[in-house]
């Protein structure tokens, strides 16, 4: 049967040039021009798929964007496998292989059909009253069963190998289509001399007219008017065009998104070579030159393979040379079915019948088919088919006076092609949230008010004589680009009358014929219906309950139906349902395109310390804070991390442990007025710190919780080196910024991010100083002149230094801030010098534990965005003498005081091995059933090598007047016994430091 | 994405900034003589309005300064910019 539906002549593709491919993995031959679609129905294979849910044998039924039946999935191999493709849209290429989905074992036998026979039984809602009993069935049996039988094509599980793009950019007039409406737009604006772009999703630019050879305009052949239209737009270096470019979605000011397909198409794509661009356009202007859909009739089994859309067949004849079959019935309630009877009848093809409901129809195309001979019962309606795996038969009835059925008529054919008119394609003029009116004579939704700078053209507002739409497609050019309309073109298209019928085709076939309103969604006009019976009002509820318009498809080939049964069945009219909501994307979209570049190494940016190498070739191990790759810790041989931190921990006790510091975050605050600036924003006190030393700061927000806290030097009178977590930087400087430019513009200061200009060499431990000692110029080291939470300017290793003398381990310790450049020479020399001192780098980890040891809160896992500063044992830190600072009046609040607040303690478990699961719960009593009350949890917990016993931190209720008390911690079937202590297990009165 | 007019730099996408919530929330010169509801009515009561709403943004990856906007939030359509320590644009002004 090979080519055997192929037409002689005609159409846009190339017959010399055979394309081979399979399917389902039988060889075909198609030719170059071809779509998937085009080329099996030129073999004759109509049957491309199984409905979604009754697994019933369909056929292709349109010839584009809106073909809800032809979904196969197209794979190149492993990771390059894409479902649900259309096969209308799938261009041709040698070797191309496809598969049909949603059947087992085959497309022709396919068990799940049985679900056809069970249909009485699984109406819509099926699933909603079905299952609702024994409810344990839900998750042993009935969800895992439903969630294997959903979904369409099956998404390949192998990473994708391509790689996808994305550009911005912009425009004074976006056209969208280059249909004759599209491409009337696009020349006219691009002589307002501005930026202009035209995207259409076709391979190529002419939309309907593709399938119109015959029509003249401007005294051209429908071809040659697209070639020098676009031949001018292609001169001008202003203008844009894209093929196979589908606008997708409609964003809030003008920015539309749009898939180009690169290379899908190839058979053999360059190696490398990207596969989709993702656009997103910023347009001044938008003209939606979308066109239109046309509208199945909804009759008895209106599924069978065979069974397509007039226009579509149209389509494939004009522009594919394909004929849909070799004896066709035509039923129809539209003008346009007359054309595709007229063409056909004129290539060979045996209309067998124009069934027209319309009772009188008339106009020069019904007149010209008569002309022709062809056979043409009006006031007919289509009220069934026959046939297997391909229609056989058309079932005819007359529609008599009373509204009542004549009786039927089977008439032999192996296509039957249909129109109910068509719907215009208001998918994106929606999604930019446009108002939408309706149409009673077109039955349609038309754009009406809008919401963006954006206007609609031609077949997608309602106009489909070709001469209006061409003058209106150029009036909307000309008037995004702000010039007059050029003069009107002409052509030779003869015009039919736009007025279609929607909703159910009368029948007589009782209550059990299935009619389908949506193919994609296998919801007929019964589903509907009984949806209405049961309740459902709102078409928003209809569509959920019955599945219509819902998934890919977003109902373009069914919305105006299945408003049509509803309005029918609510005896309500139309404007007063109401239409569901379009959503994007009007076809699907690879999340390849929209992930683009941002995948592995550049999913999310990575920032690492000027020390990183040093870390990596010391085999450190590494952990994410925030974008940070901070060193965890340094194992050692087969040392795991609980054995690489006791040792790194009783180094540092012990000797000394250097630590790359560098991700704290700094802030530099300079001018007139730092001090006072610090005074207000920051809790602490700061007009006496003296220059040269350094202040524990914290900062609360207004409401008077900790939010961020950090060393803060002063380097000059008019100068502060603050510091923040490393978390907590872009956040505290955001805040002091707001601050500044809002509340105190008075203020003379500034603050500049430093994070990223100094390494930090953190030196922890009793031979720190020996270490440093003979590095430093300019420098005293000595506790006299450089005591504990002092600072001092000099060099190191003669590299200009702020030294700080702070510690973050209770040991004597120094951190040290070089310019970055210079942070991992600095770190390799001091490396070298403490060689002798047994110097060990430390990880995160270490540090963690060797603060928790003397006490020291880390903002973000002591508190939670409920504490105090008080809470947290820093009531301290407050400058109590200051009229105001951020958060004063808060903590005023006497909530704020009240005894029973969580607050910091320290926690011994009884059995000194037992480490407590950091978050874990903390409970008064032994023996408490859930739910019980909780009255803390723990915060920090690890074991400590120095102290040779677990230690906790833990927020706990009234905590501080508990000292001495046994709590309990919930763990498994028990409790874990813990002892209340103060939060400082080591060294508790400093003495470590103060050396 | 949404276009959005920085007074000192000119219009530039949503992704430069930074949202800032309500807008025209002084802070209290004293918080301290400020009984406790007069303080929460600053702390924490905000305007949800449908319709214009007077909100703060922040350039952040522009000019990094903090404005005022107008914006419809049934809309999402900015009727003005304007400078912090501005009043509020008079609507009918903007209008015309």
């Amino acid at each position: 049967m090979s080519g055997s539906f192929r037409t002689g002549i005609g159409g846009r593709i190339r017959r010399e040039r055979t394309v081979r491919f399979r399917f389902d993995g039988v060889t075909y031959a198609g030719v170059e021009g071809d779509t998937l679609a085009s080329a099996l129905l030129a073999n004759g294979v109509h049957l491309m798929g199984r409905s979604f849910k009754y697994h019933r044998p369909r056929g292709v039924l349109g010839a584009g964007a809106d073909e809800p039946n032809a979904l196969v999935e197209v794979t190149r191999g492993a990771g390059r496998t894409v479902p649900n493709v259309r096969a209308t849209q799938v261009e041709l290429y040698e070797g191309l292989e496809a598969r049909s989905q949603n059947r087992w074992p085959s497309l022709a036998l396919d068990v799940g059909a049985v679900n056809n026979l069970m249909a009485p039984f699984i109406p819509a809602g099926f699933y909603y009253k079905t299952f609702m009993w024994p409810r344990k069935a839900w998750d042993a049996l009935y969800e895992p069963v439903i969630r294997a039988a959903a979904g369409l094509g099956h998404a390949p599980t192998a990473p994708d190998p391509d790689t996808y793009l994305n550009r911005y950019a912009h425009c004074e007039v976006l056209v969208i289509g280059a249909g004759p409406a599209g491409l009337s737009a696009a020349l006219a604006a691009s002589r307002g001399g501005g930026r202009v772009m035209l995207v259409d999703e076709q391979c190529e630019p002419g939309g309907s007219l593709l399938a119109e050879p015959d029509v003249r305009i401007d005294g051209l052949s429908s071809r040659d008017w697209i070639a020098r239209t676009v031949a001018e737009l292609q001169a001008n270096p202003r203008v844009t065009l894209l093929s196979r470019a589908t606008a997708f979605g409609y964003f809030a000011h003008n920015m539309i998104a749009v898939n180009e397909r690169l290379s899908d198409h190839l058979a053999q794509p360059a190696a490398g070579a990207p596969r989709e661009r993702l656009w997103q356009i910023r347009a001044g202007e938008v003209v939606i030159a979308a066109g239109a859909h046309e509208r199945p009739l909804v009759f008895p089994d209106n599924d069978r393979p065979g069974i397509l859309l007039a226009g579509a067949a149209r389509t494939y004849l004009n522009r594919y040379g394909v004929l849909p079959g070799r004896r066709v019935v035509i039923a129809t309630g539209h003008d346009e079915a007359y054309r595709t009877a007229i063409d056909l009848s004129r290539a060979g093809v045996e209309v067998a019948v124009i069934a027209d409901l319309r009772p009188r129809p008339t106009g020069p195309l019904v007149e010209q088919a008569r002309a022709l001979g062809l056979a043409i019962r009006t006031g007919c309606a289509i009220t069934g088919s026959r046939g297997g795996l391909r229609v056989t038969h058309a079932r005819l009835s007359a529609i008599l006076a009373a509204g009542k059925l004549g009786p039927p008529d089977e008439i032999a054919c192996d296509a039957v092609l249909m129109s109910g008119g068509y719907t215009p394609s208001v998918h994106l003029f929606s999604q930019s949230r446009g108002k939408l009116r309706w149409d009673e004579a077109l039955s349609a939704f038309l754009p009406d008010v809008s919401a963006e700078r954006e206007r609609s053209a031609g077949a997608c507002r309602g106009i489909f004589a070709l001469d209006a739409v061409l003058a209106d497609g150029a009036a909307a050019g000309a008037a995004a680009a702000g010039i007059d309309a050029p003069p009107a073109l002409r052509s030779t298209a003869v015009d039919a009358d736009p007025a279609g019928v929607m909703g159910a085709v009368p029948h007589d076939r009782g209550p059990d014929a299935r009619a389908f309103v949506d193919w994609q969604n296998d919801v007929t006009s019964k589903d509907l219906k009984l949806a209405v019976r049961e309740g459902f009002q709102s078409v928003e509820h209809v569509k959920r309950y019955t599945t219509n318009g819902m998934a890919t498809d977003q109902g373009k080939t069914s919305n105006i139906n299945a408003l049509g049964v509803l309005a029918d069945e609510l005896k309500r009219p139309v404007e007063k349902i109401g239409l569901t909501t379009f959503r994007m994307p009007y076809t699907p979209v690879t999340f390849g395109v929209l992930a683009g570049m941002a995948r592995g190494d550049l999913f999310d940016p990575v920032r690492t310390t000027p020390i990183h190498g040093w870390a990596v070739e010391n085999g450190a191990v590494f952990e994410d804070v925030s974008l940070w790759k901070r060193a965890r810790y340094f194992p050692q041989g087969a040392e795991d991390m609980e054995a690489a931190v006791r040792r790194e921990c009783l180094a540092v006790r012990s000797a000394c442990g250097i630590f790359d510091a560098s991700t704290l975050g700094k802030i530099e605050v300079v001018g007139r007025d730092a001090a006072e600036f610090m005074n207000r924003f920051y809790i602490n006190a700061w007009t006496k710190l003296g220059v040269g030393r350094c202040r524990y700061g914290v900062l609360c927000r207004e409401d008077g919780f900790v939010m961020d806290d950090g060393v803060v030097g002063r380097i000059a009178q008019d100068r502060f080196h603050v510091t923040t977590t490393t978390g907590g930087a872009a956040r505290v400087l955001n805040m002091m910024e707001d601050y500044l430019q809002t509340e105190w513009p008075e203020l003379d200061v500034w603050f500049t991010s430093t994070t990223e200009e100094w390494a930090v060499i953190a030196l922890q431990g009793p031979k720190a100083r020996d270490i440093l000692s003979g590095l430093v110029e300019g420098i005293d080291l000595s506790p006299e002149a450089l005591p504990h939470m002092a600072l001092a300017e000099g060099h190191i290793c003669g590299v200009p230094t702020r030294l700080f003398r702070v510690s973050f381990s209770g040991e004597l310790g120094f951190e040290i801030n070089v310019p970055a450049d210079q942070g991992r020479t600095v770190w390799e020399a001091v490396w070298a010098a403490g060689q002798p001192h047994g110097l060990t780098p430390y990880g995160t980890e270490t540090m963690h534990v060797l603060r928790a040891e003397k006490g020291f809160i880390i903002v973000g896992q002591e508190t939670d965005g409920t504490a105090t500063p008080d809470d947290v044992a820093l009531s301290w830190a407050v400058g109590k003498a200051k009229p105001d600072y951020v958060g004063k009046r808060s903590l005023a609040r006497p909530s704020m005081s009240a005894p029973d607040r969580k607050q910091l303690v320290g926690l011994l478990t009884e059995v000194p091995e037992t480490v407590l699961q950091e978050g874990a719960q903390i409970v008064a009593s032994r023996g408490l059933k859930a739910p019980m009350p909780v009255i803390g949890h723990v915060t920090s917990s690890y074991y400590s090598a120095v102290l040779g016993r677990s230690i906790a931190l833990a927020m706990v209720s009234g905590g501080r007047a508990r000292m001495g008390e046994t709590l309990y911690s919930p763990h498994g079937a028990g409790e874990i016994a813990v002892k209340v202590v103060g939060p400082v297990f080591h060294d508790p009165e400093g003495a470590r430091v103060n050396v | 994405m949404l276009v959005i007019t920085c007074p000192y730099c000119g219009p530039r996408p949503e992704i430069e900034f930074a949202h800032g919530g309500e807008a025209h929330i002084a802070r209290p010169q004293d918080p301290s003589s400020l009984g406790v509801e007069d303080w929460t009515e600053f702390l924490y009561m905000r305007a949800n309005p449908k319709g214009l709403h007077a909100e703060r943004w922040r350039h952040l990856h522009g000019c990094a300064r903090f404005f005022n906007a107008l914006r419809d939030t049934t809309t999402d359509q900015f009727v003005a910019t304007y400078r912090t320590g501005e009043p509020r644009p008079d609507l009918a002004a903007v209008k015309a």
